[in-house]
């Protein structure tokens, strides 16, 4: 995955217009971000791609299910519903 | 016979595209090596008949996911004429990638771009022109719901067969290449070229639905109120029917078939009527709620609450190795098992659907609902009745949560969880009709053979010899009692109530009745005769043991039906009947240790 520090929610960020990467799993609901890279196991990997999760395309979580339940992103005009522990495989970075 | 095979992703109507290019006509086809249910239809094109098969939607070529290697095999074994691949209009963005997939087949192609209307809406705009001469094939735009762009569509599939008479395979190197990295540079400069999207979307409906429907905490409250009421509909309509369904039939046996047969010789009588006839009308029977169930989940699916289902329940199931659209099929398993268990076709993970459906015929279904409440009012005082059944209930929800825990790893699902919401849709009532039509058919078609053979073995084994009252102990079943009487014992199930049981594999509706016919009692004063024979521990478990075991004739039938394996078939009897038996035992023998 990638090798940055996993960003801190809890901190406020000062810097505006400042890039910063983090996975897709840690973004707010209504936060919006382009896909860096994506680590994921091959058959995983081609499903994101057909679905459209590619490297450099926008990427906006819209809500997060509750108790740890999954994410509603959309990409494009494709609204999908990922896991928690697959969204954490795509490494985004979004304008803090 | 020429050959067109329809490909696509997956919600980009290309059911919809099918039925309205087929008719109602389209049957469930044979295809060698293939576990999935393909549909396929002749229809008249060019002046000869064309066969027309609808593939399971795949989003890549080279996949692993069940209906991504069954499309895979299809295209290995069968020889086509051409292809027809509908895409969603509004997503070219990202699916022409499986059509320049696709077009490594080398097989005649046609690209047919499906909901004109909503890409409109969006403010999509494609160039036909541009995007045909890119990808070196014909483009129609239609809207499959609204019948726009139809004929021309047509004409296209028409072009094709005329230019190429021989059906022929798929380009092999095609099928086993894997994603090349050329297909995304491609992909992104035929649609730079072509489609034009605005970069806002407009606020629409489904984001305003989405907002309350998938509200972090309104959304499971009225997730639970949605699918109550879609219970409610369903049975509220389809009960009814079915009853007004055993009504005729019943008012066939004896206004015609009866004096038909007066003079027949007791065994062809008593076969006909209460085989033959009996297992024909366990088939017709279900047909009502089949139609009804299958109308109402149209609705549900095509509306896109379905998939939004497995997105509010997947925190909770994903434990249970399910997901929410079980939840919604094994709760549809209340009313009745046997379209419970057809509506897992939704999902297309085999394992998925092999895993709900191993846990849906413990739901605690109308027709076990009559047994219990005959024999709760019977044995129990009212208020202890009531305990009596929520008890039934809560078994029937625990006997499925310990089932999906104890086979989640063998029915491991691997397929990724990436489900696409798709916008909030209104589905067409001609949908709707087809839609249950051609479960009905399926049914029928598949199932009813297995149910009318059980109901006469059922009905040789309670009626042979034929010159000693059926049911009796001198019957076949009778006998059967004797040798099972080591086993049923423990439970504290007499060998009258054994024979009652083997009735209640055919339906559980008959087993009041068959009781009463055991007794040979009437069903009036049946209630006094069991509260006599039986104390309240035998009762309950006896229940118990109803509630756990093997549903129905109809419902084995259906679950070889759609998991078109013996083996599943076996296991999904055994388990519920070894589990029924634990259970049973374990009840009686502890509540008799404790001195009840």
């Amino acid at each position: 995955m990638h090798s940055n520090p996993p960003y801190d929610k809890n901190k406020n960020v000062s810097h505006l217009e400042k890039f910063m990467h983090t996975s897709l799993d840690l973004l707010f609901p209504n936060q919006s971000g382009t896909i860096e890279t994506i680590a994921a196991e091959p058959e995983l990997g081609r499903r994101m791609a057909a679905l459209g999760l590619r490297p450099g395309r926008r990427i906006e979580v819209l809500r997060m299910a509750p108790l740890k339940g999954p994410l509603q992103i959309r990409i494009g005009h494709t609204e999908l519903m990922i896991r928690r522990v697959d969204a954490a495989k795509i490494c985004v970075n979004f304008v803090a | 016979m020429k050959r067109i095979a329809l490909l696509g992703m997956p919600n980009t109507g290309k059911s919809t595209f099918f039925n309205r290019l087929t008719g109602a006509g389209a049957r469930v086809g044979n295809w060698p090596g293939i576990t999935v249910d393909l549909l396929a239809a002749k229809i008249l094109l060019e002046g000869s008949m064309v066969e027309m098969v609808d593939l399971p939607g795949i989003y890549n070529l080279h996949g692993f996911s069940d209906d991504e290697q069954v499309v895979r095999h299809f295209l290995e074994s069968q020889t086509v004429n051409g292809l027809v691949v509908i895409l969603n209009a509004t997503q070219l963005d990202r699916q022409l990638a499986l059509l320049l997939q696709l077009k490594a087949l080398k097989l005649p192609m046609t690209l047919v771009l499906n909901m004109s209307d909503e890409a409109k809406q969006l403010g999509v705009k494609i160039d036909l022109a541009e995007l045909a001469r890119n990808l070196d094939m014909p483009v129609t735009l239609i809207s499959a719901k609204y019948g726009q762009g139809f004929e021309s569509a047509r004409h296209t599939i028409e072009q094709i067969l005329r230019h190429n008479p021989t059906a022929r395979l798929a380009d092999t190197e095609g099928l086993s290449q894997d994603d090349r990295i050329e297909v995304e540079v491609e992909l992104d400069r035929i649609v730079s070229g072509t489609v034009s999207t605005p970069i806002t979307l407009p606020p629409n409906i489904t984001r305003r639905l989405d907002r309350v429907l998938l509200h972090p905490w309104l959304g499971l409250p009225l997730f639970f109120i949605t699918v109550f009421l879609l219970f409610q509909l369903i049975y509220g309509i389809g009960t009814p029917l079915q009853d007004g369904m055993n009504w005729g039939l019943e008012q066939i046996k004896t206004s015609l078939l009866q004096p038909a047969l007066a003079n027949a010789p007791l065994p062809i009588r008593s076969f006909i009527q209460d085989g033959l006839f009996d297992g024909v009308g366990t088939v017709l029977s279900f047909l009502p709620i089949i139609v009804v169930f299958f109308i109402f989940m149209a609705i549900i699916e095509d509306s896109g609450y379905l998939a939004r289902a497995a997105y509010l329940m997947d925190a909770v199931m994903a434990k249970l190795g399910l997901d929410g659209r079980s939840f919604v099929m094994q709760l549809m398993g209340f009313g009745c098992n046997v379209p419970a268990l057809m509506g897992t076709r939704v999902m297309r993970s085999r394992a998925l659907r092999l895993l709900t459906m191993l846990v849906i015929p413990f739901s605690l279904c109308s027709a076990r609902l009559q047994v219990f409440l005959f024999f709760t009012t019977a044995i129990f005082a009212p208020r202890a009745a009531a305990v009596v059944m929520f008890s039934l209930y809560l078994m029937s929800f625990l006997m499925a949560f310990l089932t999906a825990l104890v086979w989640r790893g063998k029915y491991r699902s691997v397929e990724p969880l990436l489900l696409e919401l798709p916008p909030y849709r209104f589905p067409t009532f001609k949908h709707l009709l087809v839609q249950g039509w051609q479960q009905s058919q399926y049914f029928l078609s598949r199932a009813s053979g297995y149910i009318v053979g059980g109901v006469i073995v059922i009905w040789a084994l309670t009626h042979y010899p034929f010159d000693v009252p059926p049911a009796s102990p001198a019957t076949l079943a009778g006998q059967l009692a004797d040798y099972m009487a080591p086993l049923f014992q423990p439970l504290g199930i007499d060998r009258l109530l054994s024979v009652a049981l083997l009735f209640g594999f055919i339906a559980k509706e008959i087993v009041i009745g068959a009781l009463a016919v055991i007794y040979s009692a009437g069903q009036s004063n049946l209630s006094g005769i069991i509260a006599g024979k039986l104390d309240w521990v035998q009762a309950y478990s006896f229940m118990l043991f109803t509630l756990i075991y093997t549903p129905c004739l109809s419902t084995v039938a259906v679950l070889k039906q759609e998991s078109k394996s013996w083996r599943f078939t076996a296991l999904a009897v055994a388990w519920p009947l070894g589990m029924a038996w634990l259970v049973s035992f374990a009840f009686y023998q502890s509540t008799r240790a404790l001195g009840w």
